[in-house]
């Protein structure tokens, strides 16, 4: 019996070997480990046996029985890794295929830019206000030092929609508002961003409606040198650390002395090309010091408050950053334009 | 303000410094220049010519045939202008000659006759047209007799000259005369001033002996000076003259006319010259005008007046309107022999509300409406005087008839050093002070650290000490000052929590892929009635309309946003980009009252608006149109990230699709609505179908609630139960579902639709609506009985309700 259960095993073993598929080692496994099968078979033959070597041949066939179905195993593991890399080979897919395309929106480039100078100012402890675009001819002329008869109010014609009430022409308003508020009861320092109106004819550099950023900081001891270094510092991280500024005087009724501030030109570097028309500087803002009329009106003692104010145009810097050729363009919402700007920076 | 540096010459040293220079400083100091003209940059090699002989070409009609003595040679030049002619001297252009627009001259043939050069024109030398005098419009330009052969004319003609343009802001009205530019320069180079002759030799007679000054309204009219000239010969002015007027942007007429614009350029002090003998009478008055007075003006145009309006009159008609424009009676021309010369000083309001009312904006009219130098009126009549003597060969009478109540005295203004320190930023000694006072020609007296300044008159703009501060740190230079931060208590800067809100919305919508857009608040009468918001048309009484809107399109305040967004969509429809999804937050402007006395309310609110297709993927055949449900998942989104629950209810909109149209509620309050566009709004904007939203943001922001507490996650097994009803084709699923919700009581925790279906197996006008209902308690296991007593008491509801029986 002995002799018999060796064979069996290498008859098996030579069997699995052969086997190249999942259903042979099935088939093998019943034939050689069922119930009906030959090992089975001989061990059901054992009561010939004697008592001694009745353990001997059935420990023998367990080892028999174990080194078959571990070789099934084995082989079992392999043939099936073979089977799952071909199934897997006939999922190929062509990978060079577009993928399905998923909607993506984005800010409009105003509101970019706009959050950018925004997010500048808050950095240097600046807050933001808002205000009405339909203002009172009292807070978007008189309360900034511009009285009805003011021959500057020539030069921002409105939209009014009676005496009393118009489109507001800068978002100053917003300023005297929020200094009326306080009554000089604590220091000022926002900024206010929003639309504008003025009786413009649209055209490449004209729009009836556009965007103002204007800043105010109002508190004791003001100086006119931290306007220039405010300034200097917004002026660098918008437009980049290689970027000089300028002053230069100009006139507004609302502040005094005004300034004008102008950015060195990117193209030149100060040297005069043709995109600041040969004179190095390319102007960006206005602004100045807090006119005291404005202040005393707004209920802050002049002579113990000073402030710096300044305003700029988003388009303008739009325009200057990113060449955009004609105002208009942030308007009419050309989608080969706002997706433009939509690009992670 | 256009300012000849060859003119300005005249009174500073400026040739040691070049025109790019200087003009880098005067921008810098304080008046920017717009820019530099260089009238014949490029010409060369033009002068003067004596034309011999003049003869008509052999071979052509209308040209003739010269011969030019150029000094050094004698030219032969075939001439095709009307008036040339023998003993002319004039600008000729040499072979080899460069002209405007680089125009090189060659010698040539014409009609088989040589012609070496050209003989010029003005408009040829690259003077424009309105500047030619009228004299020689049509023709060649004559020298006077008295003008060198040979010499170089491009000089004579003041064509060297370089041309700066000032951009003057309305304080700097000083500098609206050569001799305010001339000391705005003089502080910047620190140069002295040559003051022009004012002096003349007068005659015996006296002006008072011509003529009396009475004056009605001195508040509107401080000073009136009449000045006589008589034996006047009217001619052409000196060629030097007429040349800066051209340069100045002024087209020469006659000797007496040049001479008042030169003086208003010289002074920046208005004359007006009147023709005595047709003055009228022997009086002048200075009076209000009359209601519905008349007055025929020098453009021969009939002007009606009013009280507004401040005249000149002879005692009877009015001969000028103030500081505006004189009559055409007493109009100075070729026959006039004794002129009576204004130099006044008019109210500028007066005289603002005359140029506005006739339309008439003058080189006069602005700088009476700035306000002139009360020092300088007589002194301007002055110098006219000396100019009319020298060049129209008058005789002065000596004398001014005169009304004089003008305060000329100069104003007062104190500051101290320290102060000004202080507010600059800098550390600006007494003496250096003291050097920029001088340097501006200002008078000062110190008194420890203390200036007491004494502004000139022509200074009207300083008035306060913070004008002083000016003065002192634009001569300081600006680019001198330091640069520093803000000393003052430092605060955190920051947004508040509904401008974040704002732009989280923005971005929300933006990862939901809408593009943001930004339209027009101004729009047409007609399209603010469209597309607006249920709770919107309850409160606007009208929409507000501007009082004088420059067109029709943009002349009423919006109601909604989406009319423009609509016209945004088209606009990119016609250039062929039809997969668009926009939004955009912005105002809206709402008045209660019929007749607008207040300021209308601005809403805050977001709308959006969409068309053609959301997804196209075209190889797995994947192509999604927007729908209202896209639109609808879209506002879901919002409001789970807000926190509300809102409603939806079928609604009609002026504009909007009857059918597909849902008015949105948040509490049972209106906050806006969502669905396709009306398809005949559709068509005339050109759209396929759009689908729309828009949202009152500021009520949203009011009840949102964002403080996300923590929610124990449920530790006990929830229960999923399908239902699946059947009802009229006319019943909202919503409604149903709102009903289920109610009925379920407490346990059903989300109810939500997952199957729709109409058709085969149901009936005619029936379709089938199916559930799944989510039963929790997050403190104990469900048992199945309470599910089912649920469930009987949701069927028992929804068939009271709706008739809605379960589907077999
Ligand atoms: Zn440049």
């Amino acid at each position: 019996m002995k002799e018999r259960l060796l064979e069996l095993q290498t008859e098996a073993l030579a069997k699995v070997e052969e086997a190249s598929t999942l259903k042979d080692l099935q088939d093998i496994r019943v034939a050689y480990l069922g119930k009906k099968g030959p090992i089975t078979e001989v061990l059901r033959g054992m009561g010939k046996l004697s008592k001694e070597e009745r353990p001997v041949i059935g420990e023998l066939a367990n080892k028999v029985r174990e080194a078959i179905a571990s070789e099934l195993d084995n082989k079992k593991e392999h043939l099936e890794a073979i089977e799952l890399e071909k199934k897997l080979e006939a999922e190929t897919i062509d990978v060079t295929l577009p993928g399905r395309p998923v909607q993506v929106g984005g800010p409009h480039l105003l509101t970019s830019i706009v959050e950018e100078i925004e997010d500048l100012f808050i950095g240097m402890g600046f807050e933001v206000r808002e205000g009405p675009e339909v203002e009172t001819d009292y807070y978007n002329f008189e309360a900034l030092n511009l009285p009805k008869d003011h021959p500057a109010r020539d030069m921002q014609d409105s939209f009014y929609i009676t005496e009393e009430l118009l489109m507001r022409t800068h978002t100053s308003p917003v300023q005297a508002r929020t200094m009326g508020e306080y009554q000089g009861s604590q220091p000022v320092k926002m900024i206010c961003p929003g639309k504008v109106y003025r009786r413009d004819t649209d055209d490449a550099t004209h729009s009836h409606q556009f965007t103002q950023v204007e800043g105010l900081y109002v508190d004791k001891d003001v100086r006119m040198s931290d306007l220039k270094g405010v300034l200097n510092r917004f002026a660098k991280q918008l437009f980049g650390e290689e970027r000089e500024i300028r002053l230069r005087p100009s006139f507004f009724p609302f502040t005094e002395p005004s300034v004008e501030m102008d950015i060195s030109c990117k193209v030149c570097h100060g040297h005069g090309c043709s995109v600041c028309k040969g004179t190095g500087w390319i102007e960006i803002l206005g602004g100045g010091m807090v006119h005291p009329r404005v202040l005393e009106m707004a209920g802050y003692d002049s002579n113990e408050y000073s402030g710096f104010a300044f305003g700029m145009g988003p388009e303008r810097i739009a325009m200057l950053k990113y060449g955009v050729d004609d105002i208009r363009h942030f308007y009419t919402n050309d989608v080969r334009f706002l997706t433009q700007y939509h690009k992670a920076k | 303000m256009f300012v000849s540096l060859n003119w300005l010459k005249n009174y500073i040293d400026i040739e040691n410094i070049s025109t790019e220079d200087l003009a880098e400083r005067i921008t810098k100091t304080g008046i920017e220049v717009e820019g530099i003209e260089y009238i014949a940059e490029q010409s060369t090699n033009v002068v003067v010519g004596y034309v011999k002989k003049c003869e008509q070409h052999p071979n052509a009609d209308k040209l003739n045939l010269c011969q030019v003595d150029v000094g050094d040679e004698e030219l032969q030049i075939i001439c095709g202008a009307p008036n040339i002619a023998q003993g002319q001297k004039v600008a000729v252009a040499k072979p080899g000659a460069v002209l405007p627009g680089n125009f090189k001259i060659k010698k040539a043939k014409l009609r088989g006759v040589e012609s070496n050069g050209m003989i010029c024109s003005l408009q040829e030398l690259g003077i424009e047209e309105k500047f030619v005098p009228k004299d020689v419009a049509e023709g060649i330009f004559v020298f006077p007799n008295d003008a060198e052969v040979g010499a170089d004319a491009l000089q004579l003609l003041n064509l060297d000259d370089a041309i700066i343009e000032l951009g003057l802001t309305p304080n700097r009205s000083d500098a609206l005369s050569m001799l305010g530019v001339a000391y705005e320069v003089a502080a910047i180079l620190d140069v002295p001033i040559r003051f022009p002759e004012e002096n003349v030799k007068t005659a015996e007679e006296q002006a008072v002996d011509y003529v009396s000054v009475k004056v009605e309204d001195s508040d509107a009219n401080p000073y009136y000076g009449a000045f006589v000239v008589k034996d006047i010969e009217i001619g052409p002015s000196p060629l030097w003259m007429r040349n800066y007027l051209i340069a100045a942007g002024i087209r020469p007429i006659n000797n007496v006319v040049d001479i008042t614009n030169y003086v208003l350029l010289e002074y920046g002090q208005p004359l007006h010259a009147f023709d005595f003998d047709k003055f009228g009478s022997k009086e002048i008055v200075v009076r209000r005008a009359q209601q519905d007075e008349k007055i025929q003006t020098l453009d021969d145009q009939e002007r009606t007046l009013s009280s507004e309006h401040l005249v000149i009159t002879n005692g009877q008609e009015p001969t000028a309107i103030a500081g505006v424009m004189g009559g055409a009676e007493s109009e100075v021309s070729e026959q006039t022999t004794t002129v009576l010369l204004e130099a006044a000083y008019f109210d500028p309001k007066v005289v603002r509300i005359g140029s506005k009312d006739h339309g008439l904006r003058s080189e006069s009219s602005i700088r009476f409406e700035k306000g002139v130098d009360p020092n300088r009126v007589k002194s301007a009549g002055m110098r006219a005087c000396q100019l009319l003597s020298q060049y129209a060969n008058g005789t002065v009478l000596s004398g001014v008839a005169e009304f004089d109540e003008l305060d000329k005295e100069e104003k007062t203004v104190e500051f101290s050093s320290s102060r000004i320190n202080a507010r600059l930023g800098t550390a600006i000694s007494n003496d250096e002070m003291a050097d920029i006072l001088r340097k501006l020609n200002i008078n000062y007296k110190l008194n420890g650290d203390t200036f007491t300044v004494h502004v000139p008159t022509r200074r009207q703009d300083i008035t306060i000490f913070e004008d002083m501060l000016e003065e002192i740190a634009r001569i300081y230079g600006y680019d001198n000052l330091p640069y520093t931060l803000p000393q003052g208590a430092s605060q955190a800067g920051g947004l508040t929590d509904l401008q974040q809100l704002k732009r989280d919305i923005k971005q929300y919508f933006e990862s939901a892929g809408l593009m943001e857009s930004i339209t027009y608040s101004l729009t047409s009468q007609a399209r603010s009635q469209l597309l607006v918001s249920p709770e919107v048309k309850e409160k606007a009484v009208t929409p507000v309309a501007l009082s004088m809107p420059m067109s029709e399109e943009h002349s009423t305040l919006r109601l909604s946003m989406l009319p423009e967004l609509l016209d945004s969509l088209a606009y990119n429809t016609a250039r062929k980009q039809s997969n668009l999804a926009y939004y955009e937050l912005g105002t809206i402007f709402l008045s209660e009252q019929e007749q607008v006395t207040k300021q209308p309310e601005e809403k805050l609110r977001a709308a959006g608006a969409l068309t053609g297709d959301w997804i196209t993927h075209p190889w797995q055949q994947e192509k999604r149109q927007v729908d209202f449900y896209l639109v609808k998942g879209i506002l879901q989104g919002l409001f789970e990230t807000l926190n509300v629950t809102a409603e939806y209810k079928q609604t009609k909109i002026d504009g909007m699709h009857p059918g597909r149209t849902a008015q949105i509620l948040v509490g049972g309050t209106s906050i806006g609505f969502l669905g396709q566009v009306h398809p005949k709004l559709q068509k005339d904007f050109d759209l396929k179908d759009t689908y729309v939203f828009d949202l009152d943001l500021d009520y949203l922001f009011e009840i949102h609630k964002n403080e996300p507490s923590f929610a124990k996650i449920p530790r006990y097994p929830s229960v999923s139960r399908d239902i699946a009803l059947v009802v009229e084709e006319a019943v909202h699923a919503g409604d149903v579902q709102a009903t289920i919700q109610q009925a379920g009581g407490e346990l059903v925790k989300d109810v939500q639709v997952f199957d729709v279906y109409q058709g085969e197996h149901l009936e005619d006008g029936k379709k089938s609506i199916a559930f799944n209902l989510l039963y929790l308690d997050p403190e104990r296991t469900l048992k199945d009985e309470e599910v089912e007593e649920s469930y009987q008491a949701i069927l028992y509801a929804v068939k009271d309700a709706h008739d809605a029986e379960l589907r077999g």
